[in-house]
């Protein structure tokens, strides 16, 4: 392979030479280099198939907005996909891989799709495989992804880190190039805190490969002087590889900053990349302006580049795109390229330019005036081009020079549309309220001179800007030319997603209008390039096809991200096990010591179960029900919402958070209450005691304590202001553990302090202030959750895990031992109490058996509401018990309950098991159900359909409580 | 919890349950601007009514729910 490289000239450092593979054959490129300008130095132009069609592609830019040069860096759990050669900085060692062909890149199966090409036109997707529908799921679908695929995913864990940060600022300039430097030095000289972010590598943005003249020396010395003294600068950060990626509310940015996507491994303790959050009193958006391809015939052959892409790797990176190239423009700036092809050396054919006449300085080479490019001679590169005259010429690169769009993306995503400007032929910012601007050819300004004047306005900071240095500009002139109309061949608008002109306009005749929907229809500008290069032309063309102007067609969405962000930096550290904060209960340690198994429970660490050796979870549980059941046992129910209630209307405000009453409950005694939403759907459950007339102690379920808060504050203070009450979470501050057994009354005897538990002065549900041990405050309960006789005792968090320790040694002699929420859910099961299956948000009192606990004598959050028809209709759901008829068959929770000889369908649909168990007790398996009618069906046989393994089992209906019915094991 | 212009219905008549539909179902998402309800619950726990421009974001006024109601329900006695 000869080398396109040339033998001087770029920002390269020709004395090192870098090592890397590309689809496993080497090459050599040299630091300064991109993954792009590397293999084209080496004669590579074959870079990836695309999308749809498979054809073969090549490099069109030198930047973000690459859509063809997509490739897999990296191996292993390091490996990115969909990456762009064009924005990979080449290290030593680096590995890309092709995507998108199969077997190889050079010979690809999937190029057989072009040859189809007639059934994969825009909406191929909605009018091929509609039929038969399943065909979708199991053949179609599959085939497809296959087919028309990007890179794939590691699955391996990443084993890089990220990181998130914020930074304040007076000025955030975005962009690098003569304007953004203009602003960041203006603000640095006035003292204001400057952020300079530039997507790229190095600072300087079109300074690093134009050839320009500002005060008196290169482009890039000027721009390195800047830089020099903004480095100094104490009130300056430079973020270079930093992209900024959406523009929020409050003048909030995001930026990505690639900390070590330029090594092969991040050094140790070095993030990846770095999530920014940048909050910026004022912002300059001085990204510039992107160059647009032309549509014509075969545009996509490799070869065929933007001209400024051209320009880019020829003198920045010091390669040469080919040996005789022609420039096909609509404007002055294709005459830029000819010129600075002919100083390195590289011949120019012609420069092919639409318009009629031009005053651009061509450098000697030909100028073919009113001619387009009606054809590409090539396949895997161009050999030549065919004029609209019928010339053909010979060259191997052919520069497109369609006009410039200014880079709005970030104006507009908080809603503004741009506005067209005829002028330059391409859409502005629109007018915004000054804290973030446009500036720069980003604004439309497309002289060098107005860039710098504009930058040195945007970043002046109390009044000051400094001096505008001198520069020569170029012309720029353009006369729009979007699409050669007269093209042979598919003329792409977007490459990426092989959306052709003729796509456009077909989906254009079959009634799409909009230009939002016919995005979506000819899936134009939804490639991971966004429509960067595209959107534009295929505007113009709509615009044409249905005799509008380019502004009343208008742009699609501008939305987040800019440039594509990988889930990673989005997690940031926040990956694994730092996913959540983990909430420990304060009998945590106890039971850690106790040989626990923790599960996650929403955002707790519970106590599950507490194995012994060689017991799986469901032995563990087993024996720790029984346990409970005939001995007595301890668990932890700290994690319970506890919320301290007080005030002289405390009992009101409970009277109207409960649908039934509290105030009349008598002090040291305990009531279960039920919450209602405003729509009379059951929102919480739980114990409230009465620990003094102005006094109450609530409790929630461990799910629902944060939204019950909130709930009450939101009935307090925007509900009912003049109630005299305060309350406050205290979930935290007391562990809590309930004891339960026949043996528990004897257990908690040995522990308390001075009181008697029996029947009279501790009856059920009594609910006293006590000390335990010897002085330690305490909350004694007896209530029962297990069914059992049973306590819950409440102390300082502090005192928690001791106190549990305590009651452990004391219930020895009775044979105690803990059991963890496994074993807590079997026994509310074989009691028949609802938990988070049956309070499901879909459920009314009376669905599960409650109803009568709704007062008809006070005003309560629901109570109008829950009288609706379709909550009293008397065929809904509602609770109800379930066992298999069969005694060793298994039932499972979710499956669907059914007529005997019913099959399963909606129509058909009964209900549900919303909670099942095996209980040790009544060894079987138990559970309660969710049955229309639930409560006249006693008795009757049903099928149990689940779904998910394609099982029917016969059930019979039974009450609710399956264990202890007339509840003499609560009262002993 | 969005707009906090419904008002609670005194009556607990189930003859009522029109007003209720109403408070329980129907809030005005309006382009311009909204009194609304926000929790502060990252602070001091206060419902808040804010009036906001939901097209600019713009905020115009805050009090709290409790100053929301008591001057609602000052109007009206």
């Amino acid at each position: 392979v000869t080398s396109f490289r040339l033998p001087q000239g770029g920002q390269i450092d020709r004395s090192a030479a870098l090592g890397f593979t590309f689809d496993g054959k080497r090459f050599d490129g040299h630091p300064g280099d991109t993954l792009a300008s590397a293999l084209l130095a080496n004669g590579v132009r074959l870079l990836g198939r695309s999308f749809k069609y498979h054809r073969p592609r090549g490099l069109i830019s030198a930047g973000t907005s690459e859509p063809n040069a997509l490739v897999e860096l990296r191996e292993g759990g390091r490996k990115e996909a969909n990456t762009r050669a064009t924005t990979i900085e080449l290290y030593d060692g680096l590995v890309a891989k092709s995507q998108n062909r199969w077997p190889s890149l050079d010979f690809d199966l999937g190029a057989l799709n072009s040859f189809a090409a007639p059934i994969f036109v825009a909406g191929f997707y909605y009018k091929t495989f509609m039929w038969p529908k399943s065909f979708w799921e199991k053949l179609y679908e599959p085939a497809i992804r296959r087919m028309a695929g990007l890179g794939s995913a590691s699955r391996e864990a990443d084993p890089d880190t990220y990181e998130k940060c914020y930074a304040h600022c007076d000025l955030l300039v975005i962009g690098s190039g003569p304007t953004g430097l203009m602003a960041a030095l203006a603000a640095a000289r006035a003292n204001a805190r400057v952020i300079l972010a530039d997507e790229g590598s190095r600072f300087g943005g079109s300074l690093l490969f134009e050839n320009e003249e500002i005060d008196g020396k290169s482009g890039l010395e000027w721009a390195n002087g800047v830089l020099a003294e903004l480095a100094s600068a104490p009130n300056v950060t430079l973020l270079p590889r930093t992209t900024i990626f959406g523009w929020y509310d409050g003048n909030v940015f995001g930026a990505v900053e690639r900390v070590n996507d330029h090594v092969a491994v991040p050094p140790p303790h070095e993030p990846r990349q770095r999530y920014w959050r940048i909050i910026a009193k004022r912002a300059v958006l001085a990204a510039g302006a992107e160059e647009r391809p032309i549509v014509f015939g075969r545009n996509d052959v490799p070869g065929v580049m933007l001209a400024s892409a051209v320009r880019a790797y020829l003198n920045r990176y010091a390669v040469a795109c080919g040996r005789a190239a022609v420039v096909f423009t609509n404007n002055d700036s294709g005459y830029r390229t000819a010129r600075d092809l002919q100083a390195r050396g590289v011949g120019v054919e012609a420069i092919i330019d639409s318009r009629a006449e031009a005053k651009a300085n061509a450098g000697g080479a030909p100028v073919l005036f009113g001619r387009t490019i009606t054809g590409v001679i090539g396949g895997k590169g161009v050999s030549g081009v065919t004029l609209s005259d019928g010339t053909r010429l010979k060259c191997d690169v052919v520069a497109m020079a369609g006009g410039y769009s200014p880079i709005v993306n970030l104006t507009c995503q908080r809603g503004a549309k741009p506005r067209w400007n005829a002028d330059i032929a391409g859409f502005v910012p629109p007018p915004t309220d000054g804290l973030f601007v446009a500036a720069g050819s980003a604004a439309g300004k497309m002289l060098l001179s107005e860039c710098l004047a504009d930058g040195a306005a945007a970043g002046a900071h109390d009044g000051k800007r400094p001096p505008v240095p001198r520069c020569r500009d170029e012309t720029f002139a353009i006369s729009p030319l979007w699409w050669v109309k007269s093209s042979t061949g598919r003329a792409f608008v977007d490459y990426q997603n092989d959306a052709t002109a003729d796509d456009l306009l077909l989906a254009e005749r079959e009634g799409y209008t909009d230009v939002e929907h016919i995005k979506r229809y000819t899936t134009t500008g939804m490639a991971t390039d966004q429509g960067k290069l595209g959107n534009v032309n295929a505007i113009a063309i709509l615009a044409g096809a249905q005799g509008k102007t380019i502004e009343q067609v208008g742009t699609t969405t501008f939305r987040p991200f800019y440039a594509p962000v990988c889930f990673g930096v989005l997690a940031g550290p926040f990956a694994g096990r730092h996913f959540q904060p983990v909430r420990k209960s304060p009998l945590h340690e106890w039971a850690a010591d106790l040989g626990a198994t923790f599960v996650d429970a929403g955002l707790w660490l519970r106590s599950a179960w507490f194995p012994r050796a060689g017991e799986i979870w469901l032995a563990s549980a087993d024996r720790e029900v029984r346990n409970a059941r005939e001995r007595v046992g301890i668990c932890d129910v700290s994690t319970l919402g506890k919320v301290d209630v007080q005030g002289r209307d405390a009992g009101a405000f409970l009277d109207r958070l409960y649908c039934n009453t509290f105030s009349a409950l008598a002090v040291g005694r305990a009531r279960y209450g039920i919450m209602l939403r405003e729509d009379g759907i059951v929102f919480d459950d739980g114990t409230t005691s009465r620990l003094a007339e102005d006094h109450f102690l609530m409790t929630t379920t461990t799910a629902n304590a944060g939204r019950v808060m909130s709930h009450m504050e939101f009935c307090h203070q925007a509900l009912w202001p003049d109630l005299d009450v305060t309350y406050v979470s205290v979930t935290e501050q007391w562990a809590q553990m309930a004891v339960a057994g026949p043996k528990a009354r004897a257990t908690m005897q040995k522990i308390v302090d001075g009181i008697t538990l029996d029947d009279t002065t501790f009856p059920y549900l009594a609910a006293k202030e006590i000390t335990v041990l010897g002085g330690i405050a305490a909350r004694l309960f007896r209530i029962s959750f297990s069914g059992e006789h049973a306590y819950e005792l409440a102390v300082p968090a502090d005192y928690g895990s001791m106190t549990a320790h305590a009651v452990m040694q004391a219930g020895e002699e009775f044979g105690i031992a803990p059991y963890g929420t496994e074993a807590l859910s079997i026994m509310r099961i074989e009691k028949g109490h609802v938990a988070g299956g049956e309070l499901n948000g879909t459920t009314t009192a009376a669905d599960l058996g409650l109803g009568r606990m709704m007062s008809t004598k006070k005003d309560y959050i629901g109570r109008v509401m829950a009288t609706r028809e379709g909550l009293t209709d008397r065929h809904r759901q509602c609770l109800v018990g379930l066992r298999a008829v069969n005694k060793s068959d298994r039932i499972r929770a979710g499956s669907h309950l059914l007529k005997k000889d019913d099959t399963p369908s909606m129509a058909n649909d009964q209900g549900y098991l919303s909670s099942v168990a095996w209980s040790p007790m009544l060894d079987r398996w138990i559970g309660l159900a969710l049955l229309a009618n639930g409560r006249e069906r006693h008795g009757e046989v049903l099928t149990v359909f689940d779904g998910l393994r394609n099982r029917h089992i016969r059930g019979e209906v039974c009450d609710h409580v399956h264990y202890d019915r007339e509840n003499t094991k609560l009262h002993a | 919890m969005g707009d906090a212009a419904p008002r609670r219905p005194q009556s607990s008549d189930p003859a009522s349950i029109e007003l209720w539909f109403d408070y329980v179902y129907l809030r005005s998402n309006p382009r311009g601007c909204l009194d609304e309800y926000v929790h502060h619950s990252g602070g001091c726990r206060s419902w808040l009514v804010v009036t906001r421009d939901t097209q600019t974001h713009e905020v115009f006024a805050v009090v709290t729910a409790r100053e929301f109601a008591s001057g609602r329900n000052g109007i009206e006695t």
